[in-house]
């Protein structure tokens, strides 16, 4: 809590209709964020049950700087993940955490189920347990609009919330927060799901007294005028992170068609430009971030004959077009946009979606599926069968769909296909054929996401290749993330807040941190999260590579799966080292 | 000459709530929401537009000014009121009087939160939404 010497820990009890609040001193060690989620975590989880049981929790924090200094935006959850069976670590921006903060809360933890279908309301002076029960089967956007008009605080209440996919708990849904963002990957939607919670209203209006103005808007200033002056500015909020299509395409690291290609022949006309040439209508922000990388690409699509149409907003970035984009074949911002609604409407993962159904897809053309199974038939690019599948998926239509539904590897366990079911330690692949790194990276990262440790981007800087280096890196990066993320900040704007800047950030609300020590707190929170995953039967080396990695090349050539193991096996060692360390 | 706030190019806000930040921390000395004098909000959820709600800066007769009973809201020279806090009774009746409501309520302070026209809003809104104009004095 800023100013005060402790964290601030809503506990809600599904089960009971009951919550408690504790002031927890002993966890400012973590610094707040992924942190005191981490924590909160390793005290609640159940290495015994299964990741659905009504026991595991759902863990929610926000830093120690949210929202009162500039893009530090995102709220973090974590659970165990049902698609990994591992650390679940999701991150959401919108208007969650400004929304926690001035409701007076650093962090939640929701535990047991409600016995009917339930949302909750989280203010400064009171939690309400709703009946939802209407609202079971409703979308997203539905379940939100409903929400919207029954519940108070308009303009300072975030509302977060599952679709069907959610609902039948589906290993890859995602709980949408304020209509544009989500906590997508690794399966929350599922969590929430397991617990009958459909959704959650936050209302913040609080005012709380900042001290020592001077010195906070000095930092404020400086730091608000970064951001606004760097390129990350244009990078972001003008052509948006779509920007990046056209170049990685370029040098061949575009995963295609399920990654049996590294270039999409039609790369161009899906390209951030073309969004914004043709459907771009405009552009929104989380919370307190001057940027607006948020992109919201207009479609207008028939849903009658006789020239019926309704038009529909829906938000794209570059994993969005990548996934229901190049690895699926589909060629046009409409035909993308057109999926991305349906993704959004079911509440899965869009890029857990995308990259199951181009496991799906090639398993399919190679006959290890049938027609029977998919009901529609599945191939590049056939936007109208996507459409259906995914619906499918969300509702667990058949045995084939709901094996489906748990992701690529559980069906290429079930159906085969294991050596094209692109996924790094069960989650699927993040939109970058880059090279060593971002394979390896995902394969290390904590939660095997490509922002666990940016692998992608590493490949994309390193001037030559280095074993060590890659290793090194790595690691480094995956500590100062867990740092960074204690904040917790958007990461695009990762580089205004370098150490120098965070200090000043901290120190001026009081926080009066050095360097060593947020080191030795990113280095705390990384050992608390190599901790659970060993509880939850975590092994790296038991970590298989799809072969297809291997086969396609990626921007910096063909990849050798022998070099690849390697350099997980010398990833491995490194943090044994360090766990060691910690106990001499 | 004398400023007044316009807010005339809200199509091109993003929703980033710095305005209201920075309201309520140069003006209040408090990360809130509620203590901006200038408030931001969607016409029907995310998906519709923004819209913001803040003094409008009336000239020759201010309604808001007329409806103090205490004398608490003064002209001010181009437009709007300059609000003195020690007169006011807190009776509400400017909030009403406002027929663009851009009168807000402080419930902790029992004082109303007027736009002085200060222009820090429009100083940190990153997509020029906001903007502060030149006008005649008008008293
Ligand atoms: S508060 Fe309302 S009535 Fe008073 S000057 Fe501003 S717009 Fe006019
Ligand atoms: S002009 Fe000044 S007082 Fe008026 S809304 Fe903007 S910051 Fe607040
Ligand atoms: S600062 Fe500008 S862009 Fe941001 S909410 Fe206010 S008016 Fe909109």
């Amino acid at each position: 809590m800023i100013y005060e010497k402790y964290i601030r820990v809503l506990y809600i009890d599904m089960t009971e209709n009951k919550i408690r609040i504790e002031n927890r001193a002993d966890l400012c060690e973590y610094l707040g964020g992924v942190g005191v989620a981490t924590k909160l975590l390793e005290e609640n989880i159940k290495p015994e049950l299964d990741p659905l049981h009504e026991d595991q929790p759902i863990i929610f924090a926000i830093g120690a700087a949210s929202t009162v200094f500039p893009v530090v935006t995102k709220t973090v959850a974590m659970f165990r993940s049902p698609l990994t069976g591992e650390l679940g670590e999701s991150y959401a921006g919108g208007r969650m955490a400004m929304t926690l903060f001035l409701a007076g809360y650093d962090a939640v933890v929701i535990l047991g189920k409600a016995k009917r279908p339930s949302y909750i309301t989280i203010s400064r002076n009171d939690v309400g347990f709703k009946d939802a029960r209407a609202l079971w089967g409703a979308t997203s956007d539905e379940v939100g609009r409903i929400i919207r008009e029954r519940e108070p605080g308009g303009g300072k209440r975030s509302i977060i919330r599952i679709g069907p996919g959610g609902e039948n708990m589906s290993s890859f849904a995602s709980v949408c927060v304020d209509t544009y963002r989500h906590f997508g990957r690794l399966g929350l939607g599922a969590v929430f799901g397991s617990k009958n919670l459909k959704a959650i209203s936050i209302v913040g209006d609080r005012s709380v007294p900042i001290k020592n103005f001077k010195d906070y808007f000095k930092v404020y200033q400086e730091i608000y005028n970064r951001v606004t002056d760097t390129e990350i500015m244009s990078k972001y909020h003008d052509v948006g992170t779509p920007i990046n299509i056209e170049p990685l395409n370029a040098v061949g690291g575009l995963p295609t068609k399920n990654l049996r290609q590294n270039v999409f022949e039609h790369g161009e006309s899906i390209s951030g430009e073309a969004f914004a040439q043709k459907n771009l209508v405009r552009k929104m922000a989380c919370t307190g971030c001057p940027v607006g990388c948020i992109h919201i690409g207009q479609l207008r699509r028939e849903f009658d004959k006789g020239h019926e149409y309704e038009v529909i907003s829906v938000g794209y970035d570059y994993e969005l077009i990548f996934a229901l984009g190049s690895f699926l074949g589909v060629k046009t911002p409409n035909d993308i946009l057109d999926l991305i609604d349906v993704v959004e409407q079911m509440g899965l993962d869009a890029m857990s979606t995308g990259v199951v159904l181009g496991w799906a897809t090639e398993a399919f053309m190679k006959k290890l599926i049938t027609e029977e199974q998919t009901i529609v038939p599945l191939a590049f690019g056939n936007v109208a069968s996507y459409k259906k599948a995914i619906e499918y998926m969300a509702y667990k239509e058949n045995d084939f769909y709901s094996v489906l539904a748990q992701g690529a590897d559980k069906a290429s366990d079930v159906y085969g296909g294991k050596e094209f079911a692109m996924t790094l330690a069960k989650n699927e692949m993040a939109g970058y054929h880059t090279g060593y790194a971002a394979v390896v990276g995902a394969a290390v990262g904590a939660r095997h996401s490509h922002l666990c440790n940016g692998g992608y981007s590493l490949d994309q800087s390193m001037k030559e290749f280095n074993k060590e280096k890659i290793v090194d890196t790595l690691f480094a990066e995956e500590k100062e993330r867990c740092m960074l993320n204690s904040l917790v900040i958007c990461l695009f704007a990762r580089k205004v807040y370098d150490r120098k800047t965070i200090l000043a950030a901290l120190n001026s609300i009081g926080n009066n941190l050095t360097d060593e020590e947020l080191t030795a707190i990113g280095e705390r929170i990384y050992r608390a999260k190599l901790r659970i995953k060993k509880a939850l039967g975590f092994d790296q080396m038991s970590v298989k590579l799809p072969k297809r990695f291997f086969e396609t090349p990626s921007m910096s050539g063909q990849l050798d799966e022998k070099i690849a193991y390697e350099l997980i096996g010398m990833y491995n060692k490194k943090i044994e080292e360090f766990m060691a360390a910690e106990n001499r | 000459m004398p400023k007044v706030l316009r807010a005339d190019g809200m199509n091109k806000c993003i929703g980033c709530f710095t305005c209201m930040l920075a309201c309520s921390g140069v003006n209040r000395q408090n990360y809130s929401l509620s203590k901006s004098a200038i408030r931001v909000k969607t016409s029907g959820g995310l998906q519709g537009k923004f819209i913001s709600i803040v003094c409008l800066a009336c000239r020759d007769e201010r309604a808001c000014a007329e409806a103090c009973p205490s004398g608490a809201l003064e002209k001010r020279p181009g437009g709007g009121v300059i609000f003195k806090a020690q007169r006011c009774i807190g009776c509400r009746k400017c909030e009403t009087a406002c027929i663009v409501s851009a009168v807000h309520y402080d419930e902790e302070e029992n004082k109303p939160i007027i736009c002085k026209h200060c222009g820090v809003c429009a100083k940190f809104c990153p997509h020029e939404c906001l903007r502060m104009e030149e006008v005649d004095n008008d008293l």
